[in-house]
């Protein structure tokens, strides 16, 4: 960015226009270009084939939770209900340790240990979701049925959250398996953004006599909450998103309910089980319409962290 | 704190306490990227554990065996995937390069902002919205195929190219750049025989991060490349198996012998994700420090 700044004003006229610069200005930019194309026309494409669902079903969609081939009755609410309560969860799960992970390797471990650790905790973000929900459904689910599950269940079973009969599959390993998935992409922002901290903060607060956990709490974290903020929607973003490691665990049956033993379904998760085909045109637009919603929530959700880091970009500018 | 004689040596119960607070927190730190380490290592290894009996050389070259069968392989599945996978490469390189040239040489500062943010919003798509868009563009009407599969797999893998590349270009010298216009190149000629050639190591690594990627990605063939044939398929035009929908339809059977089949898939899968993450990785760190040398 500023290297181009630097050079431009050199060159003369002439230069610029040579046909070679237009010739792969043309192309890079047709390329760039590509990326606002696709986006504009994934965003029709879904909601074109949404509209027979939107026409018919209008916003009484997000609260029916019907889902019936027969009678041609479609409707969301069961599954918003499954998104809302998987992405929380996981979130709940996810982000305390994604922020102790941050802090670890930027703060506290040794440095020769601080590569080969971030790399490991990276190469969790790179097993294949469909690998991660093989595991959760034959390896997790029977183990947190047999032992977990029971446990909560003999001790906690007042808490509406451990009612219910354990079992291999349900919100609880399918919460567990997306807090997997999103604790290695926010604790490496994390990671990045507790590094960005001037050092002299850090030095300061200790030098005051803080002990390295008080200048963490009092220096490090408030100077990037908003970074971190944004590191947490783009978690969410993601845990919205997953289709397949969630329909693998979490068992397929529409819900809702408090209890974390128990099947449901969510937004993702229902047009990945639905792939096999539908019986009604009807029932394909609904699933369409199923993927406009996540569509929306998406590019609200990745919008708002992308509005937040040019916030605090700008900001950080300003007082340098 | 009371005047001592050493003011060092005074310990009050306050100091104690903050102190062991400290200790706590950075306690639980440790343990939570201890915890993150241990959970990768048992993934890894449960799969190890499960997939290994069932692999042998049938596995990689025989076809699926016909239901209640016993025997056969996943090579219509490895062919798929290596097939599809390396067409939303050579579609997505390209694409993302090229972008990412653009970007860095070309755009001016706002419009850079603007196709960032937008490389970062069809990052963060949904994979199974993509595969409704791409199922709405090319299956309906056409039927399934590997092309429809593949250009779906791009979408994924294009924002990861592209970003990546556009910071290694970031991390090339201006002075090689001021070189080259220096000694009356115009600037298509020095990105294309000074920057490039500069910021090679960095698209590779870039690459590969993208195809383990997309390697591993189901949610874009689930409606797009999914009904298939037993047998191996070359003709693009037509749907092709793959080793990720082989884990996840197989995941989901009640038979033992398709999750023998799912978790040995699940670990010739894991097992290439993996070694081309570290491989990248590597790469990578390499890349940076040829191009910091060069400074």
């Amino acid at each position: 960015m500023s290297t181009r700044a630097e050079t431009d004003f050199a060159l003369p006229k002439r230069a610029r226009l040579h046909f070679g610069d237009l010739a792969l200005r043309g192309i890079t930019g047709a390329a760039a270009l590509t990326v606002l194309i696709v986006l504009i026309w994934i965003a029709y494409k879904v909601t074109q084939q949404a509209w027979d669902a939107i026409s018919t079903f209008g916003l009484g969609f997000l609260t029916s939770s019907q889902w019936n081939a027969v009678t041609n009755q479609f409707g969301a609410r069961d599954l918003i209900w499954g998104t809302a309560v998987t992405s929380f969860f996981a979130l709940l799960f996810a982000v305390p340790i994604s922020i102790a992970i941050g802090l670890f390797l930027s703060e506290l471990a040794p440095r020769r240990l601080r590569g080969p650790v971030g790399a490991l905790v990276e190469l969790l973000a790179a097993i294949p979701s469909v690998v991660l929900g093989l595991w959760g459904i034959l390896v997790m689910g029977p183990f947190l049925e047999q032992h977990v599950e029971p446990f909560l269940n003999d001790h906690f079973g007042w808490i509406p959250l451990f009612s219910g009969t354990p079992s291999n599959v349900g919100l609880l390993p399918a919460c567990l398996v997306l807090t997997i998935m999103i604790v290695p992409i926010v604790s490496s922002i994390c990671r990045e953004l507790f590094d960005s901290v001037p050092s002299d903060l850090k030095a300061g607060s200790l030098a005051l006599g803080s002990t390295r956990w008080e200048m963490m709490r009092s220096v490090a974290i408030p100077q990037v909450s908003g970074g971190i903020v944004a590191a947490v929607i783009l978690g969410l973003a993601r845990a919205m998103g997953e289709a397949i490691a969630v329909s693998q665990t979490i068992g397929g049956t529409a819900r809702t309910g408090w209890s974390l033993f128990g099947s449901a379904d969510t937004l993702a998760s229902r047009i990945a089980n639905q792939y096999q085909g539908a019986a009604t045109a009807l029932q394909t637009s609904s699933i369409a319409y199923l993927a406009t919603i996540l569509l929306v929530l998406s590019l609200a959700a990745n919008l708002t962290a992308a509005l937040i880091v040019r916030r605090i970009r700008r900001r950080m500018g300003a007082t340098r | 704190m009371s005047a001592e004689a050493n003011p060092l040596a005074v310990v009050t119960k306050r100091s104690r306490r903050r102190k062991r607070v400290g200790i706590l927190m950075e306690a639980l730190a440790t343990a939570a990227a201890i915890l993150a380490i241990v959970v990768l290592a048992i993934v890894v290894i449960s799969v190890a554990r499960k997939g290994l009996p069932a692999i042998n050389a049938d596995f990689f070259t025989k076809n699926p065996a016909p239901v209640f069968q016993t025997g056969g392989g996943i090579k219509n599945a490895i062919v798929g995937t290596l097939i599809m996978t390396g067409m939303a490469t050579l579609i997505s390189v390209p694409v993302g390069v090229l972008i990412a040239i653009f970007n860095t040489e070309f755009a001016p500062p706002p419009v850079a902002e603007g196709i960032r943010i937008a490389l970062n919003v069809l990052a963060g798509v949904p994979t199974i919205v993509i595969g409704i868009f791409i199922f709405g563009v090319l299956v309906v009407g056409h039927g399934q195929s590997a092309i429809a599969a593949s250009l779906g797999l791009s979408i994924v893998m294009v924002p990861l190219i592209a970003r990546a590349t556009e910071e290694v270009l970031l991390l090339v010298p201006s002075t090689l750049r001021e070189g080259g216009m220096a000694l009356g190149a115009t600037r298509a000629r020095t990105v294309i025989t000074v920057i490039l050639p500069t910021a090679v190591g960095g698209i590779v690594t870039a690459t590969i991060v993208a195809v383990a990627r997309g390697a591993g990605e189901t949610a874009p063939l689930l409606f797009t490349s999914s009904i298939f044939a037993n047998s191996v398929v070359t003709d693009v035009h037509q749907a092709m198996a793959s080793i990720p929908l082989t884990i996840f339809v197989d995941s989901e059977s009640p038979s033992v012998a398709d999750q023998q089949t799912a978790w040995a898939a699940a670990l010739v899968l894991m097992a290439g994700v993996l070694i081309m993450g570290i491989i990248g990785r590597a790469l990578s760190l390499r890349t940076r420090r040829q191009i910091e040398r060069a400074r």
